[in-house]
């Protein structure tokens, strides 16, 4: 078989795969241009809800129910200060002073007047947080967000988030722990943290939503649109089959 | 990243705190009227311990009597249902609109059960006094990131008839847009009667869990 006729059958193949993913595209009733892989996208979200469902949501309820309040407070605080810290670094590489200031400072006064970032006192100072990621500064330097993505477990993202992934999960301080269970242990509060203060917004949203899938993505790609343009996004943002940025 | 999306959610929830009505003053700015709406209505949470204690017969009483006159509500629903409105017969108009309230009533008595010691912050409003549309910017602020809270509002025909909101925005997500897809999807399967058939399913289901 010569070189020639290799590369046709590759390109024949290739074709043939176009056509079958662009049919499973054809199958979502309503296609949002911000969303060729809905029909990919569904599946994993009903996987993940249904995962939240059976285990998530019942261990963060116990947690919430079984601990005290203030315990929970500095557990949130604490995650808090080492997110202030990758905030610090984003802010910094975005060039913006006025956040990255506010972020070393937040740093700096939680983690000593605020022992070890349990306390929150530069919130009591008015020293506001200004959380960023590094899939935020790609934004900001101007890469596009790309086509919406439900990645298993992790939630909904945008190509650009998926791409930013790795950077991020360095720039989280409870993975650059060496020793293994108290990495394992430090990631599983933060997460289980995370979800016990979503417990009634969630109930809400299950309350609101016709059809949840719908909503988590217009309002996640909303939200991360406005992220990029620092709050005050172009008007076209109010039309919802405009790509996003 | 997914802290910052699960908070959006969250937040989205929230989007009631500022919403909040009174009596309308003549010639009242639509800053002015979203301040005196917000403090008033922060203020009544705090002050009621069923209130801050999620009491949802008392909270969606509040958000019925202060929120709701000063919104147009019919605005709302037809941006909401987008081209297939002009297609509605008036009573499917009214049907969508009466369970689109219900709806969102209920959401925003939900959100306002989450407020605690938050305070408002107005943004520098950019507007000539002929605009007869406006963007209202506040910030939520109260621990952590502040909340940003965006209202649309429309000068009432009329003298000193005010303003009235027909749009508002959570941390950039603007409420109607959400439910644009959401309603297009319905209105394309199973038309305007499925819509409203969902909708009052919907309400339905909320109201079992009281």
């Amino acid at each position: 078989m010569t070189l020639r006729s290799a590369c046709s059958r590759i390109a024949r193949w290739a074709f043939l795969a176009c056509l079958v993913l662009l049919q499973a595209c054809a199958t979502v009733a309503n296609p949002d241009p911000r969303d060729p892989l809905e029909s990919f996208n569904r599946g994993v979200f009903g996987f993940n809800d249904a995962l939240d469902r059976a285990v998530v949501k019942p261990v963060a309820t116990e947690y919430r129910d079984a601990t005290p309040n203030w315990f929970r407070k500095g557990v949130s605080n604490f995650f808090g200060n080492l997110g202030d810290v990758w905030s610090a670094v984003n802010n910094g590489l975005q060039l913006r002073g006025q956040d990255f200031g506010d972020s070393v400072g937040r740093v700096m006064i939680n983690t000593t007047l605020g022992v070890g970032g349990l306390v929150d006192v530069a919130s009591d100072l008015n020293i506001e947080r200004h959380s960023a990621d590094f899939g935020l500064t790609l934004g900001r330097w101007g890469v596009g967000a790309g086509p919406y993505i439900v990645l298993p477990v992790l939630g909904p993202y945008t190509l650009r988030e998926v791409v930013a992934l790795p950077v991020d999960q360095q720039g989280n301080l409870v993975n650059q722990i060496a020793d293994d269970p108290t990495r394992y242990g430090l990631t599983v509060l933060e997460l289980v943290d995370l979800r016990a203060q979503y417990l009634r917004a969630g109930e809400v949203v299950e309350g609101a939503a016709l059809d949840k899938y719908s909503f988590m993505r217009d309002s996640y790609l909303q939200r991360q649109r406005n992220r990029v343009y620092d709050g005050n996004p172009p008007d076209e943002d109010i039309d919802p089959s405009a790509v996003t940025k | 990243m997914k802290r910052n999306f699960l908070r959006t959610l969250g937040l989205i929830v929230l989007m009631a705190v500022g919403l909040v009505g009174g009596a309308q003053a003549n010639d009242e700015a639509p800053d002015a009227m979203i301040k005196r709406l917000s403090v008033d209505v922060l203020d009544t949470i705090k002050a009621d311990k069923a209130l801050r204690s999620g009491d949802m017969v008392k909270l969606v009483a509040l958000v019925d009597e202060r929120i709701m006159p000063n919104v147009n509500f019919q605005r709302m629903t037809a941006s909401a249902v987008g081209p297939a409105w002009r297609q509605a017969t008036p009573e499917q108009q009214k049907r969508l609109q009466e369970e689109f309230k219900i709806l969102l009533v209920r959401t925003y008595a939900g959100a306002l059960a989450q407020v605690s010691t938050q305070t408002i912050a107005m943004k520098p409003l950019r507007a000539s006094p002929e605009d007869k549309e406006v963007l209202v910017r506040t910030e939520i602020k109260g621990g952590g990131d502040p909340i940003q809270l965006d209202y649309r509002l429309e000068k009432t025909p009329g003298q000193g008839a005010g303003w009235r909101i027909y749009n508002l925005n959570v941390l950039g997500v603007w409420l109607v847009e959400t439910y644009k897809s959401q309603f297009s999807q319905e209105i394309n399967a199973k038309g305007l009667d499925g819509l409203i058939l969902s909708l009052s399913d919907r309400n339905k289901a909320n109201a079992k869990k009281g």
